[in-house]
């Protein structure tokens, strides 16, 4: 099925498909490869029910604007009635009561579900190799880890178990398992989706964005996710002027691209710098102009980041505590016997490490050290970004610093585990938009990716250069 | 009146917790109905279900601002709200959403009986639920509704001098929360709450001594009553030479002493960090002006009012404003009457009689002013006597409706045949049988026994039913007498 919607909707609309079959073969892809562990859920029946459902609608001319695109969402996304396990056994048996804002607007549109994807438990994790419920397994190479925190819903777009997925990007969540698995993965700029209905695990970080596989795809379902919405105080209202259709309409004549100087050195898999240097003497070939631009703070990312976001998580994680709802230890004699144990029982190694890490961080007598500094570094990082973006329009950078590395590769050492965001990582401090798109393969035949940052809520100038570069010949 | 500490001075600071009445809840919009049944007033947001996220009620700010205005306070332009991070069952998110670095009000004023006291800061934060652990005995029960309920957080400076001090300043600060309508004011219902901190120094001294923090204090008298005793007993450990130690303390009213709280429960590592789900508030003046506009006249300068235009005495100003809906009452009467004094009077007396002995607010008070002003307008027309005016109130008292006609006092006075004889020839009539029925006592006062006017009074009225305009029998009397 390697059709845009579009092309989709154009065969639905005249009858040569029904959603009822679209929905049927998605669903065998998912039973044929299930030992991909991709989903946490599947709604087979109830798929295949709101198929015939929009097949009436479209029939009878009045089906929204997504009639028929069949959706996945990662499993930290709520949706009402079904379970949101947010791939931890702390909410193993969790049911949500709600409907997250960005999933129900894509149902206002007559979207299919068909299941919540694995990822990284509370989506901490670079490989998915933290879900509670076992890694994903990368559909390129089964050996190699599909990437995360959003493993399961690149891994759904790659293996065409479904046609778009939403995935969640604190920190490359997004980008880095789409690199990895070869498929296109948006971040949208903060604010511009509201995180209603998002677990939260950094709240100044956090992103819904969609992965799939067509650029038109990934523009029309951020357009109708996106948007000031009452219950998020930090959604935007006024820059929500976004149209998909606006990405056909830039004039990429004249556009300045800018290569960051920081992100070509060490580090960086051979095949991955030459693969940029190919898109980028392409690029300058068709009259775009290249410049190469210095963000200097770069640097302190990874820091930076895993001292917030980490503060942030011991707090937003402080709820799952066997009180109310989620695990509860069997042996929860008093109050705190029943919090240490459920939360030490409740939570895997990686969370609880962010828990203790963020505890730490924001103590009395380490906050100015730790957390208060690395919130001024964050503001020196946005300030880099705005000076680059005086120079250029979009940067250009590798997503992720190697391809998908093998299962088990790297679960030994946390911090070689965190370096994997390296590229990714500024953005989300930074809030900016940034796209991962497959540019091609190394020589084992695992895709690479690479990222487009643009100004806040510019998203249309990075899916438009995106579309022209995925046009072009490179792959 | 306040108590003498010898050589020493107390040193006291409160911390009061006032909740908030606004309609919805702090951040979500669930109810603030204090009577609802145990958790019917929750939502996924104030129960911390994930990927829930708060917003801001706006009403909340009205409140604080409110308060901050009349409290003469600087008013933050941008303030931030932060969380406050610990474990308890009955904090569902694992941490209270308050604010920390900018407190949208700070450095105002509070005017006591001699004294200004400093504002430190009024923030806001939401409240807690609440833990019930006598209803089982194996297991605690929580009860949500109260969760994400508007609190606002009023911290004094250290300029309370004495226990007596720190009573008024809670009641001053009461009378204002209610006045502005932004608190009820029911410390049973736990609508205000207090902690105080205490320190003691020997008088002239600049420097601060150790200080103690007694927590949960939940009424006034306690608080005045815990603060006593905490600094007798800083005093008693300051005369025998030994240091008082930093502690965090409770209070038990019935035994009346302070005593050290668990070790566990004071040590609190909090971990402020900003709210990063909230944005920051911003206040313009205009936001501000729109506030003062909405704001009622405040007790002082009510007071003022009263004793200028109305010409009360200072002691009835200061009773008819301590509650806002008492001055409005006298207001409404006072306004329809000739004499402001007597609706004083009236009012201080037999309305708040009648208040204290059914133990209810003005607002249950079932005599209109209307017909209370009508009373005292018959009463100071000479209609009736205030004798008279007594009993038609207890009648008016009967009639629990304030627009049922029977609650009129010309309809009482009629229906019972009350009104002044003030007619002459009737009067002179009943005089001359008084004086051939008593031939003795009128011979006695014409001997110069003037005393006796009053049995001739007392007779005159016994004959009239007390209904005898009094000004006119004392003309008719003196005339038959002399």
């Amino acid at each position: 099925m390697k059709f845009s919607y579009r092309e989709l909707r154009k065969k639905l609309d005249s009858g040569e498909t029904s959603c009822r079959e679209v929905v049927s073969s998605y669903l065998n892809k998912i039973n044929e490869r299930k030992h991909l562990n991709v989903f946490l859920s599947v709604f087979n029946e109830e798929a295949l029910k709101k198929a015939d459902e929009i097949d009436y609608k479209i029939k009878s001319g009045y089906a929204g604007r997504l009639a028929g695109m069949v959706i996945s969402i990662k499993d930290v996304l709520s949706l009402k009635g079904k379970k949101m396990t947010c791939a931890s056994k702390m909410l193993e048996n969790f049911e949500a009561v709600y409907t997250a804002t960005a999933v129900q607007r894509l149902i206002d549109e007559d979207v299919i579900i068909i299941g919540k994807t694995n990822c990284d438990e509370f989506a901490m994790g670079s490989s998915n190799e933290n879900s509670a419920f076992g890694a994903v397994l990368n559909p390129a190479d089964e050996s190699r880890v599909a990437g995360g925190s959003s493993g399961g819903s690149a891994a759904a777009v790659a293996a065409e178990m479904c046609m778009i997925s939403l995935g969640t990007d604190t920190g490359g969540s997004i980008r880095q398992p789409a690199a990895f698995c070869g498929v296109i993965g948006l971040k949208p700029t903060y604010g511009r989706v509201s995180r209603y209905g998002l677990t939260a695990f950094a709240s100044s970080f956090d992103t819904i964005g969609p992965l799939g596989k067509d650029i038109y795809d990934i523009a029309l379902v951020l357009e109708i996710m996106s948007g000031y919405d009452p219950r998020d105080s930090t959604s935007v209202s006024d820059v929500t002027d976004f149209k998909a259709e606006d990405i056909e309409n830039i004039d990429l004549n004249n556009l300045r691209i800018g290569v960051v100087k920081e992100y070509l050195g060490e580090g960086l898999q051979p095949e991955i710098r030459d693969k940029i240097k190919e898109v980028i003497e392409r690029l300058r070939d068709s009259g775009l102009i290249i410049k190469e631009v210095s963000l200097p703070y770069l640097k302190y990312s990874i820091q930076t980041y895993y001292i917030l976001t980490t503060a942030e998580a011991s707090s937003n994680l402080a709820r799952y505590d066997g009180a109310r709802y989620g695990y509860r230890s069997p042996d929860s004699g008093d109050v705190e016997t029943m919090y240490i144990n459920s939360r030490s029982e409740g939570f895997g190694e990686e969370v609880k490490r962010r828990i203790m890490l963020g505890t730490y961080v924001l103590s009395a007598g380490y906050y100015d050290a730790y957390y208060r500094k690395a919130q001024k570094v964050r503001r020196l990082i946005k300030n880099d970004f705005i000076k680059a973006f005086e120079e250029v329009d979009l940067l250009l950078t590798p997503s992720t610093p190697t391809t998908a590395f093998r299962i088990g590769e790297k679960t030994t050492d946390p911090l070689e585990m965190y370096l994997n965001d390296i590229f990714t990582t500024s953005a989300n401090l930074a809030g900016n938009p940034a796209i991962s798109i497959p540019v091609g393969w190394d020589k084992e035949k695992l895709p690479i990716g690479i990222q487009l940052t643009a100004r806040d809520f510019d998203e249309k100038t990075a899916l438009a250069a995106a579309d022209y570069i995925l046009r072009s010949e490179f792959t | 009146m306040s108590r003498d500490y010898g050589k020493y001075e107390p040193v006291i600071g409160l911390e009061v917790h006032a909740q908030m009445k606004t309609k919805s809840k702090a951040f979500c919009s669930c109810s603030t109905d204090f009577n609802s049944p145990p958790n019917t007033n929750v939502c996924p947001i104030c129960i911390g279900h994930p990927g829930t996220l708060p917003v801001l009620n706006k009403s909340l700010v009205d409140f604080i601002l409110k308060l901050g205005i009349a409290l003469n306070c600087n008013i933050e332009r941008r303030s931030i709200f932060a969380r406050k991070n610990y474990f308890y069952p009955d904090l569902p998110k694992g941490y209270q959403i308050s604010q920390y670095d900018t407190p949208i009000c700070s450095d105002g004023y509070l005017e006591i009986k001699y004294r200004r006291i400093g504002i430190q800061r009024i923030h806001m934060e939401e409240d807690a639920g609440k833990s019930l652990h006598d209803l089982s005995d194996d297991s605690s029960l929580v009860d949500l509704n109260r969760s994400g309920i508007p609190l606002i957080e009023i911290v004094s400076q250290p300029d309370l001098r004495s226990a007596e001090e720190a009573y008024d300043y809670l009641s001053k600060l009461k009378q204002m929360l209610v006045y502005l309508d932004i608190c009820d004011g029911n410390m049973e219902e736990g609508s205000l709450r207090c902690d105080v901190n205490v320190s003691v120094r020997l008088k002239g001294d600049s420097e601060y001594g150790t200080k103690c923090e007694v927590k949960n204090l939940n009424s006034f008298k306690n608080t005045a009553d815990a603060l006593d005793y905490e600094i007798c007993r800083q005093i008693d450990i300051l005369e025998k030479g030994d240091k008082v130690i930093h502690q965090t303390l409770t209070y038990d009213a019935i035994q009346k002493i302070t005593y050290p709280m668990r070790s566990k429960e004071e040590a609190h590592d909090y971990r402020y960090f900003p709210e990063p789900d909230l944005v920051s508030v911003y206040v313009d003046e205009n936001w501000i002006s729109e506030i003062k506009g909405s704001m009622p006249e405040l007790p002082d300068v009510r007071r003022a009012r009263f004793i200028n235009d109305y010409g009360l005495p200072e002691y009835d100003a200061e009773v008819l404003t301590a509650e806002k809906s008492v001055a409005d009452f006298f207001e409404s009467v006072v306004s329809r009457v000739k004499n402001p004094k007597s609706a004083s009077n009236w009012v201080m007396g037999d309305v708040m009689r009648v208040l204290n002995d059914k133990k209810i607010s003005i607002g249950e008070f079932w005599i209109s002013s209307g017909n209370l002003a009508a009373l005292i307008n018959l009463i100071e027309e000479g209609k009736i006597s205030n004798n008279i005016g007594r009993t038609v109130y207890e009648e008016m008292l009967k009639v629990k409706q304030k627009n049922d006609e029977r609650q009129n006092p010309e309809y009482i006075i009629k229906e019972k045949n009350l009104i002044l004889v003030s007619d002459e020839n009737e009067l002179e009539r009943v005089v001359k049988k008084v004086l051939a029925d008593n031939p003795t006592e009128a011979e006695r006062y014409r001997n110069g026994e003037k005393k006796l006017l009053g049995f001739f009074i007392g007779k005159v009225m016994r004959e009239t039913g007390g209904k005898a305009d009094p000004k006119k029998l004392n003309e008719i009397l003196s005339k038959n007498l002399n």
